[in-house]
């Protein structure tokens, strides 16, 4: 800090511009070496290459029900893959968009031709909890889709955030369709 | 003292932290103003690059840790993982690792550049004994650490150092089943030797940070041994020194990058990539390089608890070191016999680690047991003798007048670096 203003000047002009140079140079290095030394440490905090490589699983959806589903597990999360029924498609098509909080089509959340299949994030976007509906037994809330315990949330049956806290509809993950039953996630 | 410090910083905000908690003061004053002698060689700057090195060391270490294991059955496979999967995993631990054997070759420069300028001597015993204290816990540190891969290595020294202690007579068994937490090196060995992995580094900083608050009483001693007779004989800390323990800094990186870069496994061992086993011992067993010598003072003695007794006594008797030399002048430089001598040292325990490394057989035996004899000779019976009888050679009058040629005391010059504003 301010002790080298007391160094006696060593070939720098008047203006010592050639020391401020060669202090600067020197803080920049320094700043470069120690950015290189702290980002591996950084880095090595990331996901490594065992948990990315886990990133794409394929599951047989031959044996889930007809409105019902399951909780597949995808990178460690949970993941509902819901097989819906003629009247959970019709209403989910039918709702009217104004009336949502993130309005967004049916169509937009599934794929074409594969209707009955809905699949997205089991994560409620209000807190993380996981909404209980996936099987018919579970409260399913008002709009047949799924309930929240931890605060209530009530998702429809195009896992549309249609009541309570959470701000957005459940998230869409990516997925392909192998054949008619089955699909890989990731 | 009660009251608020009366700060000369100008930033507002650091003046008002100083005001309340004098750091920014003490940071001038310990390593911005501090009055240093102005001949230092680079062997001074090893001692900023042993700070170093802990710094890197316990800053790896926490990262290793986080993707670390330690338990029998996961433990050398976490550590493939890190070496495979983990990100900059493979970095972390080749730099963790070679960072320990750059601590010791950094730390046995800095000892025996002390050995060499007899900086252990009065009034800096204090300063020595803290540092063979830090040396005894780094050592601890390393070994425990040394065990955590759970290689066939790791499991073997782990085994034979903690058997060391059996040799106690009648409360050797019980103490090592206490180490071991079972009846042999086992889970709960590798669990506690983790949790004391973790912690010993910090009490090393805390060590560490005692000793430079006693070198900063006694202030550093310099090549000529002499102490400065005021500020003609110094030179702030800061830039002089800050600049030279960097470039000292950037060599060391080169080296450490060399090793960690092109030589990894270099300094380590080959059988410590296949996991440990209780039911088979490796043909050839041998620690670290860094503990060499004192393997060697172990296996030079044919009775157990004899060669575990002087090894022991090898490191402990440098906490004499500053009574058993009794010559009052400091620096080899004008010790004539001495410096001899020192080398003759140097060369013995460069022996005892080549020794260290052989089979325990032919003419490594007879070899092992003159030098390890030899290096007790030296601290018990040369160095008191020697200090009595050896002509040292006359002292200059000043760190001055030594290093600006014996010319008339410089004044105006000279001492313009000390004046602070
Ligand atoms: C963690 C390991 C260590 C660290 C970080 C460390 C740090 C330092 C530092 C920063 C200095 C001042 C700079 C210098 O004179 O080089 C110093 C001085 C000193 N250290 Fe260490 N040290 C360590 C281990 C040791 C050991 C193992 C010994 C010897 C048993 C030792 C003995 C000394 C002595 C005698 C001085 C004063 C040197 C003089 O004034 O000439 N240190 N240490
Ligand atoms: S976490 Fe689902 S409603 Fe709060």
């Amino acid at each position: 800090m301010s002790a080298t203003a007391h160094v006696p000047d060593h070939g720098s002009g008047p203006d010592g511009t050639k020391r401020d140079f060669l202090q600067l140079v020197a803080l920049a290095s320094a700043a470069v070496g120690a950015g290189a030394i702290i980002w591996p440490l950084v880095d090595s905090m990331n996901p490594s290459k065992d948990v990315l490589a886990l990133s794409e699983i394929e599951v047989d959806i031959a044996p889930i029900p007809l409105g019902s589903g399951i909780i597949a597990s995808w990178r460690g999360q949970p993941v509902f893959i819901r097989h819906r029924t003629e009247t959970e498609i019709k209403e989910a098509q039918a709702a009217p968009l104004s009336e949502m909080r993130d309005p967004a089509t049916d169509a937009e959340r599934v794929k074409a031709g594969h209707e009955q299949w809905l699949i997205t994030s089991a994560i409620c976007t209000h807190l993380g909890c996981i909404p209980g509906g996936i099987k018919p037994t579970q409260p399913r809330g008002e709009f047949g889709g799924w309930f929240c315990p931890c605060h209530g949330s009530q998702y429809d049956t195009a896992a549309r955030i249609r009541k309570g806290p959470a701000p957005r509809n459940l998230p869409l993950v990516p997925y392909a369709f192998l054949n008619d039953t089955k699909i890989k996630i990731g | 003292m009660v009251g608020l410090h009366h700060s000369d910083v100008k930033n507002p905000v650091l003046h008002w932290i100083d005001t309340r908690l004098p750091v920014v003061t003490m940071i001038q004053k310990e390593y911005g103003s501090f009055p240093t002698p102005k001949n230092f060689n680079y062997f001074w700057a090893f001692g900023g690059m042993a700070m170093v090195t802990l710094l890197l060391m316990i800053a790896t270490g926490i990262f290793l840790a986080m993707s670390y294991t330690p338990h029998i059955t996961m433990a050398f496979d976490s550590v493939e993982r890190i070496m495979r999967d983990v990100n900059y995993g493979w970095l972390l631990r080749y730099a963790h690792e070679n960072g320990a054997s750059m601590f010791f070759i950094v730390v046995y420069v800095h000892m025996f550049r002390g050995l060499y300028y007899g900086s252990y001597k009065a009034p800096r015993e204090l300063l020595w004994i803290l540092g063979i204290t830090i040396f005894l816990v780094m050592m601890a540190t390393a070994f425990m650490g040394y065990v955590l891969p759970w290689g066939q290595m790791s499991f073997w020294a782990a085994t034979v150092i903690t058997n060391l202690f059996s040799a106690i007579p009648v409360i050797g068994e019980p103490i090592v089943q206490w180490l071991w937490g079972g009846f042999s090196v086992g889970n709960p060995t590798l669990n506690r030797f983790f949790s004391l992995h973790y912690l010993l580094p910090f009490v090393l900083f805390g060590l560490v940070f005692l000793h430079v608050a006693a070198l900063h009483i006694t202030g550093s001693n310099n090549p000529l041994g002499i102490e400065p007779k005021g500020p003609q004989d110094t030179l702030p800390f800061h830039p002089y020194y800050t600049v030279k323990d960097s470039v000292a800094l950037c060599l060391f990186f080169l080296v450490f990058a060399v090793l960690v870069f092109f030589f990894p496994d270099l300094l380590g061992h080959s059988d410590n990539y296949i996991q440990a086993n209780p039911l088979q011992t490796p043909p050839h067993i041998v620690p670290d390089w860094y503990f060499l010598p004192f393997y060697a003072i172990l296996r030079a003695v044919p009775n157990k608890l004899g060669g575990i007794a002087l090894m022991f006594a090898s490191i402990l008797i440098l906490y004499a070191l500053p009574w058993l030399d009794t010559c009052k002048v400091r620096s080899a430089t004008f010790r004539p016999i001495y410096r001899i001598f020192f080398w003759v040292l140097v060369v013995t325990c460069l022996v005892l680690g080549v020794v260290g490394e052989q089979p325990p057989e032919g003419i490594w035996v007879p070899l092992g047991q003159v030098a390890t004899a030899y290096y007790f000779f030296h601290f018990l019976i040369l160095l008191p003798v020697l200090g009595k009888l050896e002509r040292t050679l006359p002292l200059p009058e000043s760190i001055s007048q030594s290093v600006l040629g014996g010319g008339p005391l410089p004044t105006g010059a000279a001492s313009k670096p000390m004046e602070k504003a």
